[in-house]
């Protein structure tokens, strides 16, 4: 005990100078207290320093006491602190987050082949153009073919090798080579060609658009193109009866193909009274081909149908497109009126058909 | 962003001089001065006022030893290495509290402070130390030993206080409470 109050003095710094070498020559020649001496210094050093971080501490205490906390949040903290403080830490997460729902849906909608029916109008309704670059392959193979022929047929090709991006069907409304068809069909075209049975292209111009009755009408321009012989068929002015039977030619694919059915209705797409509902098997690039009933008056252009009901197409009426003829030029007037009588009357499905055949063209938009 | 903070700010010399001299007045002036940057700090990064006055208090005990060490350069202002002492100390809290991948929105400038948060992070641990074995002491031998060495109150204080009869008595107190706590400081 009496050793430990000496060291204390000593570390204290309190002997006296004879005290003192007294003491340090003891721990010299005294390894043991010299040990305890090193020891202690720390010990008292870290016991003291203890207490004055205590003091500080409870000295610190008081001063915050004295704080106006709140005060002093509200002068540094920005009022909505909550939630830029939430914004702050999630934001990553919410970013992350977002991407994620975009690409998930985008994936979702791209496998389900959402963007793949961009001419669907709204719910059901399906306008009848074809588009042709699900084609593209087969067509590019085909035009190369049909190159290679005409090389070594030694002949000049006609109209354009490159395959079209929509293609519909379209008839003559005159001999002279106005032709009509839909109004999508064409809608966006930055070049407009017709091809007639034998494969032969012409290049055409868009002349008429009617988007609310869906009706265009296109002149051909192609120096090549000779005129038709007068047209087999009549436009009928007046409506066609529930019943009636009917039937089409269209190029849904590269060949002219037959449809038939009958008039279901007077009334088209959602009680629309411009078109008919026709009970009639028709595909896309049908869009634009003509209806005739037996007697060989056109009664309609084919438009569209219906994805979600079956045997549900409709047909623009031809009275409306008797009735857009007043914005027609003069020729086309009195191209139709010369025609007064059908000369489909009485033949067969089949000769009809074949004399039909020649004034009914796919058109290819480009 | 950040709100300027408009306060009487004592210079940085009358500081360190405050320190040495253990002036309360110095201390309360520095703990009004800058406080507030350090509950903005806090707050604005996740934390609570409570938060902000442990990391805060904790910086000034920093501060004053790395003063009364002597070996205190001031080689930036004091209100940036008080900041760079807070927002070190109140990163490492978050990371504890596995609440932030290692970015805080900042105020103020920083200087590197990693070298003196080492040393006090053993001191630290010292304390911690010491409080245990002093707590484990119990009384009245705590009161003794806080009463001589950190009070630094005289032999005849002491015995008045808890009524020996003479010095001795005390004196004999205290030394064995002192190698009961040397025993158990050194034990843990």
């Amino acid at each position: 005990m009496k050793m430990t109050e000496r060291i204390e003095a000593y570390l204290r710094g309190e002997m006296t100078a004879e005290e003192k070498t007294a003491f340090e020559e003891l721990r010299a020649s005294d390894p043991v207290l010299d040990q305890e001496v090193v020891v202690h210094k720390p010990f008292l050093e870290t016991l003291h320093e203890f207490g004055e971080k205590k003091r500080l501490l409870s000295e610190m205490n008081a001063i915050h006491e004295q704080l106006d906390v709140a005060a002093i949040r509200e002068e540094v903290i920005p009022k909505s602190t909550i939630i830029r403080t939430l914004w702050t830490k999630y934001r990553m997460n919410a970013a992350v987050a977002a991407s994620v729902a975009v690409v998930a849906v985008f994936a979702t909608l791209l496998t389900t082949g959402y963007f793949a029916k961009t001419n669907s109008i709204a719910s059901g309704y399906n306008a009848l153009r074809r588009e042709m670059s699900k084609e593209v392959d087969r067509k590019i193979q085909r035009s190369k073919n049909e190159l290679m022929k005409d090389i070594n047929a030694g002949s000049a090709r006609k109209g354009p090798a490159a395959p079209s991006t929509y293609t519909g069907t379209g008839f003559a409304l005159t001999a002279s080579g106005y032709i009509v068809t839909n109004n999508h069909v064409i809608d966006g075209a930055d070049s407009i060609y017709i091809q007639d049975k034998n494969g032969n292209s012409y290049k055409a111009k868009k002349v008429y658009g009617h988007p609310q009755y869906d009706i265009a009408v296109l002149q051909v321009v192609d120096l090549n193109f000779s005129p038709l012989r007068s047209l087999p068929y009549t436009f009928k002015k007046q409506s066609s009866r529930l019943g009636e039977n009917v039937f089409t030619l269209g190029y849904p694919r590269e060949d002219v193909v037959l449809g038939t059915g009958y008039v279901s209705s007077n009334t088209g797409y959602k009680g629309d009274t411009v078109q008919y509902q026709i009970d009639i098997s028709v595909n896309g690039g049908n869009s634009g081909s003509p209806l005739l009933d037996n007697k060989g008056n056109v009664i309609g252009i084919i438009s569209g149908k219906q994805d979600n009901a079956d045997g549900a197409s409709f047909a623009v009426k031809s009275k409306y497109l008797l009735e857009v003829l007043e914005d027609l030029p003069e020729e086309v007037r009195s191209g139709i009126s010369s025609n007064k009588k059908s000369s489909l009357a009485g033949l067969s499905r089949a000769d009809q058909i074949e004399k039909i055949q020649d004034y009914v063209f796919v058109v290819k938009v480009y | 962003m950040s709100n300027e903070i408009k306060r009487s700010v004592p210079t940085d010399s009358e500081v360190i001089l405050g320190i040495l001299n253990g002036s309360k007045d110095v201390l309360e002036k520095i703990y009004k001065a800058h406080f507030p940057m350090i509950l903005q700090l806090v707050v604005m990064n996740s934390g609570t006022e409570d938060d902000a006055k442990d990391v805060f208090q904790e910086s000034i005990i920093v501060l004053y030893d790395k003063v009364k060490g002597g070996n205190f350069e001031l080689n930036s202002k004091l209100k940036t290495f008080i900041y760079s002492v807070c927002r070190r100390l109140w990163l490492k809290r978050l990371s504890q509290m596995s609440r932030n991948s290692g970015n805080i929105r900042d105020y103020e400038d920083i200087i590197p402070v990693e070298h003196d948060l080492e040393k006090h992070e053993e001191r630290d641990l010292q304390f911690k130390q010491m409080e245990a074995s002093l707590h484990r002491l119990g009384e009245p031998c705590k009161t003794i030993i806080e009463d001589f060495y950190i009070n630094s109150k005289s032999m005849q204080e002491i015995c008045a206080k808890f009524g020996y009869t003479n010095a001795d008595n005390a004196k004999n107190q205290k030394y064995k409470c002192l190698q009961r706590l040397k025993k158990l400081f050194f034990q843990v």
